[in-house]
């Protein structure tokens, strides 16, 4: 089953145009990288896919197991199970953590027509992820990244996907910032959230995180097209030759069959 | 008398613009509903005559009515202030009417003879004031209009010899402690609004604490002004006597109506040796419609005196309400290590404008003021603090901490902030930190992301910046001071 599938999808950021024609189709349980140099759009196709509003649609179509998503509002894609894990995740002062993840958790509950969990099956629930991600459980009790560092901020995302338990994950750039130690520590984190039932999209300048992160596919975005798609090996050879052979070498994409 | 300052663009810091934040409507005011009473109501206009009436009606001693035309002839030779950063037309004080109360039995036996369109105004309040129905631990005065009309678990209060009461029974019963204490901290010349609530009150809530009792539950006074074109002048005196403790909390409502209303209320609160008093406020008058008709003007002088030594007065409020807020709860601190507190959220949406803030005046040694001041502006709302710290030449090691925080919601309202700090004593410290921020378009689409609605993103953003004022508020009221503000700013944000 489809998880995930992009057609022709074109966008803008104000009037400069930056996605000009994707074409993505994700399976159920895959890991897919993106790659690509800076000012590629791969920002800002995650941004499109989580559903920011000062990016604007204009062509092409978005389907998230087997809906419309660009027709959603973003809090009901959230809510569907599509998770962005931000590359600048956003400071919130004041705002306990695990207060601002239960009311995260029981807005996707509701969604889902489950009940609220209460204070205590709440705590139950997020001890465990932290258990499972070696969290320190304090962080539970700080303000949303207030004063965090890089690496904090960054095992804060993975720690609320592990929380909130998404099927489609989107990593925007989630290396960027960190040193080796705490890259693999996300990376750990990422793994341990693989599964059949998880999709997840890693969007990433560098190959180094998919030394730990191993996807199934790996595409090479550049002027906002897809234009190169493999296996993990396609990373190592971007690393090797830098993206700017493949850009030379590569042939336009052909539109995908309806 | 004429319309009050220009807005002061001094110390503006006007917010810039974001695309995706845009005023929606604001949702309707729902305590706006008008209640069917019979009222005696006097005739509009104020004149030594109309003391006479009031003085009359209330069946007060000799001194009152001294007092009264005394505050009056003061009033009518001050002019209204004009250097608040608000903006309104010109009120002509000739034309309301400064006595309306329900008319009843003068005195109530019990609870069951007030009257039921009353009791169910309060219910609909969600201010039962049926004892049993009641808050567990807040004992209430309901101040209908200019007239307290019950006062809940008064017997249990008094059998620790506190005293809880409104302010016209208080005159009656104990006027050796109205005489010693009223006017001692608001003298009847302090200010145009204070002087015009001396010469005009009606009524209020009167309090005393003996000597090292501990109030054992939340004192509580809620106003509701229902009566058109009238002014609702209420009066609170707190006395906390040697080593005594209270928590005072007051709510407010009223109708929507199309004309503005003035209330201009005075508070004294006075804590002698070791005695604490905690005063919190959440305030909800009508602030007006979206386009700035009708809402309450409020006028109000609230002040402490920390007269004894090892005195404690804590202010708390909750300013979500009235078209315009002129009010500065402040602390004297007389005593020796007095400690003097105020913590306020101050939120203006739409029209609404709000020029509040506290003075901290030392005079003890090694006295103590700490200010946190949380200011929210949103809609075309403007929102200014304004402060006095004064370490006088007597206050040695004198310390103060203010801190004011202004958030901004969208692009067209504004926050102000004016800090005012003397000291005239070298050893004292003095810290001011202020910060201006505002809800942005990442914050609120991080919050949505994870499945938070977007009004419920600004609660959530706007109630993690209150956060410290929060805590200082009993925990029912915080819960309700939440809920307000999330209503308040409801369609704040698009």
């Amino acid at each position: 089953m489809k998880t995930l599938e992009i057609k022709n999808l074109h966008a803008r950021v104000e009037e400069k145009s930056i996605l000009n024609g994707v074409n993505l189709s994700v399976q159920k349980g895959e890991v897919h990288a993106i790659m690509g140099p800076n000012g590629s759009g791969k920002s800002t196709l995650a941004n499109v896919l989580a559903g920011r509003d000062s990016y604007e649609v204009t062509d092409g179509e978005v389907l998230y197991e087997g809906k419309n998503l660009l027709e959603m509002e973003t809090e009901d894609r959230a809510r569907e199970g599509l998770f962005m894990a931000f590359q600048y995740p956003v400071e919130i002062p004041g705002v306990n953590n695990s207060y601002f993840l239960k009311a995260a958790l029981n807005a996707v509950r509701k969604h889902r027509g489950l009940p609220d969990l209460d204070a205590i099956e709440f705590m139950q629930h997020v001890k465990q992820k932290a258990k499972i991600l070696s969290v320190d459980p304090t962080l539970l009790s700080r303000s949303v990244n207030e004063g965090f560092s890089g690496g904090e901020k960054k095992r804060n995302e993975i720690f609320q996907m592990a929380v909130l338990e998404p099927r489609l994950c989107i990593m925007d750039e989630t290396d960027s910032g960190l040193d080796i130690d705490a890259l693999k520590i996300v990376a750990s984190g990422v793994n341990t959230l693989r599964s059949p039932e998880r999709t997840i999209v890693v969007i990433t300048h560098y190959q180094r995180l998919l030394n730990y992160i191993v996807p199934d596919f790996v595409h090479v975005l550049s002027g906002g097209r897809i234009i190169r798609s493999g296996g993990k090996e396609l990373a190592l050879e971007l690393e090797e030759k830098g993206y700017g052979s493949i850009e030379a070498h590569s042939e336009p994409q052909p539109a995908p069959t309806a | 008398m004429g319309p009050v300052s220009e807005a002061n663009p001094w110390g503006v810091i006007m917010s810039t613009s974001t695309e995706t934040i845009e005023q929606l409507a604001t949702r309707e005011y729902k305590y706006g509903f008008e209640t069917e009473v019979d009222a005696l109501t006097i005739p509009k206009g104020l004149d030594e005559d109309t003391i006479r009436r009031i003085w009359e009606l209330k069946e007060e001693p000799a001194w009152m009515l001294e007092w009264r035309l005394r505050a009056l002839r003061a009033w009518q030779k001050m002019n209204e202030p004009v250097w608040p950063n608000v903006t309104y037309p010109a009120i002509d004080y000739q034309e309301m009417s400064y006595y309306s109360a329900p008319s009843a039995k003068k005195t109530l036996e019990s609870l069951d003879d007030l009257d039921p369109e009353i009791k169910r105004t309060f219910d609909k309040l969600g201010i039962p004031l049926d004892e049993q129905k009641m808050l567990g631990g807040v004992a209430v005065d309901a101040v209908f209009d200019s007239v307290s009309v019950a006062t809940t678990f008064k017997k249990k209060l008094g059998d620790l010899g506190i005293i809880f009461c409104s302010f016209s029974e208080a005159i009656q019963e104990h006027p050796e402690l109205v005489r010693q204490y009223m006017g001692s901290v608001v003298p009847y010349t302090d200010n145009f609004f204070a002087s015009l609530n001396s010469a005009v009150f009606t009524d209020g809530s009167f309090v005393y604490v003996p000597k090292g009792v501990r109030c054992p539950m939340e004192l509580s006074t809620y106003f509701r002004i229902n009566a058109r074109n009238t002014g609702q002048f209420e009066r609170t005196l707190i006395v906390a006597d040697e080593g005594a403790y209270v928590s005072y909390l007051e709510g407010c409502t009223a109708p929507k109506r199309d004309e503005n209303q003035l209330h201009a209320a005075v508070v004294e609160l006075v804590a002698l040796d070791n005695a604490t008093v905690k005063y919190s406020t959440v305030q909800n008058w009508y602030p007006g419609d979206k386009e700035g008709r009708g809402g309450i003007y409020n006028f109000v002088t609230k002040r402490g005196k920390c007269t004894g030594v090892s005195s404690k007065i804590t202010w708390t409020q909750v300013e979500t309400g009235s078209a315009i807020t002129w009010k500065y709860p402040s602390c004297i601190l007389q005593g020796d290590n007095s400690v003097g507190e105020f913590y306020s959220v101050a939120v203006v949406n739409n029209r609404q404008q709000a020029d509040t803030g506290t003075k901290m005046v030392h005079l003890g040694k090694n006295t103590r003021s700490t200010i946190v001041s949380k200011g929210i502006s949103a809609g075309v709302g403007q929102n200014t603090y304004r402060g006095l710290v004064k370490v006088s030449k007597s206050a040695e090691n004198a310390r103060n901490y203010s801190q004011c925080d202004s958030l901004l919601i969208g692009d067209t309202c504004g926050a102000h902030t004016f800090p005012y700090i003397e000291v005239k004593n070298p050893t004292a410290t003095v810290e001011h930190e202020a910060s201006t921020s505002k809800i942005g378009e990442d914050q609120i689409f991080y919050c949505r992301q994870r499945g938070l609605s977007t009004e419920d993103s600004v609660n959530i953003i706007v109630n993690g910046f209150c956060k410290e004022v929060f805590r200082e508020l009993p925990m029912e009221f915080a819960v309700e001071a939440q809920k307000l503000l999330g209503i308040s700013l409801e369609g704040s944000v698009g």
